[in-house]
């Protein structure tokens, strides 16, 4: 019998968060990227997806919170369909979707403070000067980084960073969060400890999360259910046993 | 031939609806109001030392350049009036403006190009923040209320560099230069002069906005767009003064 990785003995609620049926997009006139992927994210799920580089894992992503409008196909997040509301009603639905951009994307004019400030004012008007600030060192704390609540983007290390893209994702307390290859550009041991922190999360919060990653390690610590991108569909989907056991020697591949 | 004028039709087309956009924008809630003062602290305020040196100097040299010329047919008396009208109606809103150009609109189209290509223009939009209202707007507010501050301290500087120039040959007293001054000017000059630097601050933010906000990715596009910036927004500054001049030929 094969053995299971720790998150797949979980069993995952069967109410899904994301719906994407028959998603389409073309960059230019030929540059067809997605060509029909569809895919369902289940409620306190971790979904890990692969692939190679180019094959539409980020462009997908970022159709979910409509930073790229798709050519065709549905898009439903919380049970609504996303590529036909008005950016009012958009926002809302954003506001409950996290999203960790590869390069974390903090705000170079901003103190750590700030960056996590920034989003919450704007979508908290009733809490207090003294709410505020407990709610990002409460955030802070949960990604172990209070200490730095004053330093610059620029002071910061590359994990460093990404844990403070991280607090900045979870202070609205999303009921989805997005990692676009969260582990890029981390040494080994980085890489573990955000991959625990993303892992952590998941069960604290009881998000549902789709992880794009080339990093296999993350993938299998995170993932419930893998699903592998090739040329703009989804090629392969099982956990990490099944796929790392499969007959078709492309997908093997992608776990030595 | 074909392709430098679609692109630039594009470029027309894209700029026009950016400014609908800031239209749309700039009156609906909610208001950006600290970022706003931030900006126009950054904008207005930092840029005094170099314009207040542009100015004097501006002054200074405008004066020394006509006295030869005024001299010959004895008419240095009209010295201070003539080089207060030239500053106020001409130079000083051209110089100060495309020194905002320069300093300002390549700042604006740096930062935001390079906020484009980081993806903190796309964070803020995921976290369901506004960025055109939050980046954009506050910025052209900024640059369309301070540039005719700015313009008014070197007007105010030009003319006391105007007069420290007149009294290097000269022998004037200040009040006597500020009286010969102020008795040729008149609000047909000074208003038109002034009315148009609000323009000049408006395309001034808007084009470093535009060209900042549009930056493909990568850091080369970061160049590309203060650069452009730049060249637009000096471009802009002369069209605009040359139909200003024409408007103000025909109603005055």
């Amino acid at each position: 019998m094969l053995e299971q990785s720790p998150r797949e003995k979980s069993t995952a609620k069967m109410s899904p968060t994301i719906e994407i049926n028959n998603l389409h997009k073309t960059f230019g006139k030929d540059n067809h990227v997605l060509k029909g992927v569809t895919l369902t994210v289940n409620k306190g799920e971790d979904l890990v997806i692969l692939g190679k580089s180019g094959t539409g894992k980020s462009i997908t992503i970022k159709c979910i919170v409509g930073l790229i409008k798709p050519d065709k196909g549905e898009i439903k997040v919380l049970g609504q369909d996303i590529t036909t509301l008005k950016t009012s009603d958009l926002n809302k639905i954003r506001v409950k979707i996290g999203f960790l951009f590869q390069n974390s994307a903090l705000y170079d004019s901003m103190s750590v403070r700030e960056n996590l400030d920034f989003t919450l004012r704007r979508h908290s008007n009733t809490l207090t000067e003294k709410e505020i600030t407990s709610e990002i060192l409460e955030v802070l704390e949960s990604v172990g980084l209070a200490e730095a609540i004053d330093k610059m983007p620029s002071e910061l290390s590359g994990g460093m960073r990404k844990r403070i893209g991280l607090a900045r994702t979870l202070i609205l307390k999303p009921e989805i969060i997005l990692y676009d290859e969260p582990t890029t550009g981390l040494d080994t041991i980085t890489s573990k400890e955000i991959s625990e922190l993303i892992l952590r999360i998941q069960k604290e919060r009881k998000t549902s999360s789709i992880i794009i990653t080339h990093d296999m390690a993350c993938a299998k610590m995170t993932a419930d259910r893998i699903m592998i991108l090739k040329d703009g569909i989804i090629h392969a989907e099982g956990t990490y046993t099944e796929l790392e056991n499969s007959d078709d020697e492309w997908i093997r591949s992608f776990f030595i | 031939m074909t392709t430098y004028l679609k692109s630039t039709f594009d470029d027309v087309g894209s700029i026009t609806l950016f400014i609908s956009q800031f239209f749309k924008e700039v009156f609906a809630p909610p208001y950006e109001f600290n970022e706003f003062l931030k900006q126009s602290y950054k904008i207005g305020y930092k840029s005094i030392p170099l314009v207040t040196i542009t100015g004097f100097i501006m002054g200074l040299v405008l004066t020394l350049q006509s006295r030869p010329t005024l001299a010959s047919f004895g008419a240095e008396s009209w010295l201070p009036s003539m080089v207060a009208l030239s500053l106020i109606r001409e130079i000083a809103p051209v110089i100060t403006a495309l020194i905002c150009a320069g300093k300002i609109a390549s700042g604006i189209g740096a930062e935001l190009g390079s906020m484009k290509v980081t993806e903190q223009i796309d964070a803020m939009e995921v976290a369901a923040v506004n960025p055109f209202k939050y980046l954009v707007v506050t910025r052209v507010l900024a640059t369309t209320f301070m540039i005719p501050l700015l313009v008014i301290l070197a007007d105010f500087v030009g003319i006391i560099g105007g007069y420290v120039g007149f009294n290097i040959h000269g022998d004037a007293s200040f009040t006597l230069y500020l009286s010969k001054v102020f008795d040729i000017l008149t609000f047909a000059d000074v208003l038109p002069a002034t009315i148009k630097t609000f323009f000049f601050g408006f395309f001034i933010g808007i084009i470093g906005c535009y060209k900042g906000y549009n930056a493909n990715n990568g850091t080369e596009s970061v160049g590309l767009a203060a650069n452009s910036a730049v060249v637009s927004a000096s471009l802009s500054i002369f069209i605009i003064d040359m139909l200003a001049v024409q408007l103000t030929d025909l109603l005055l």
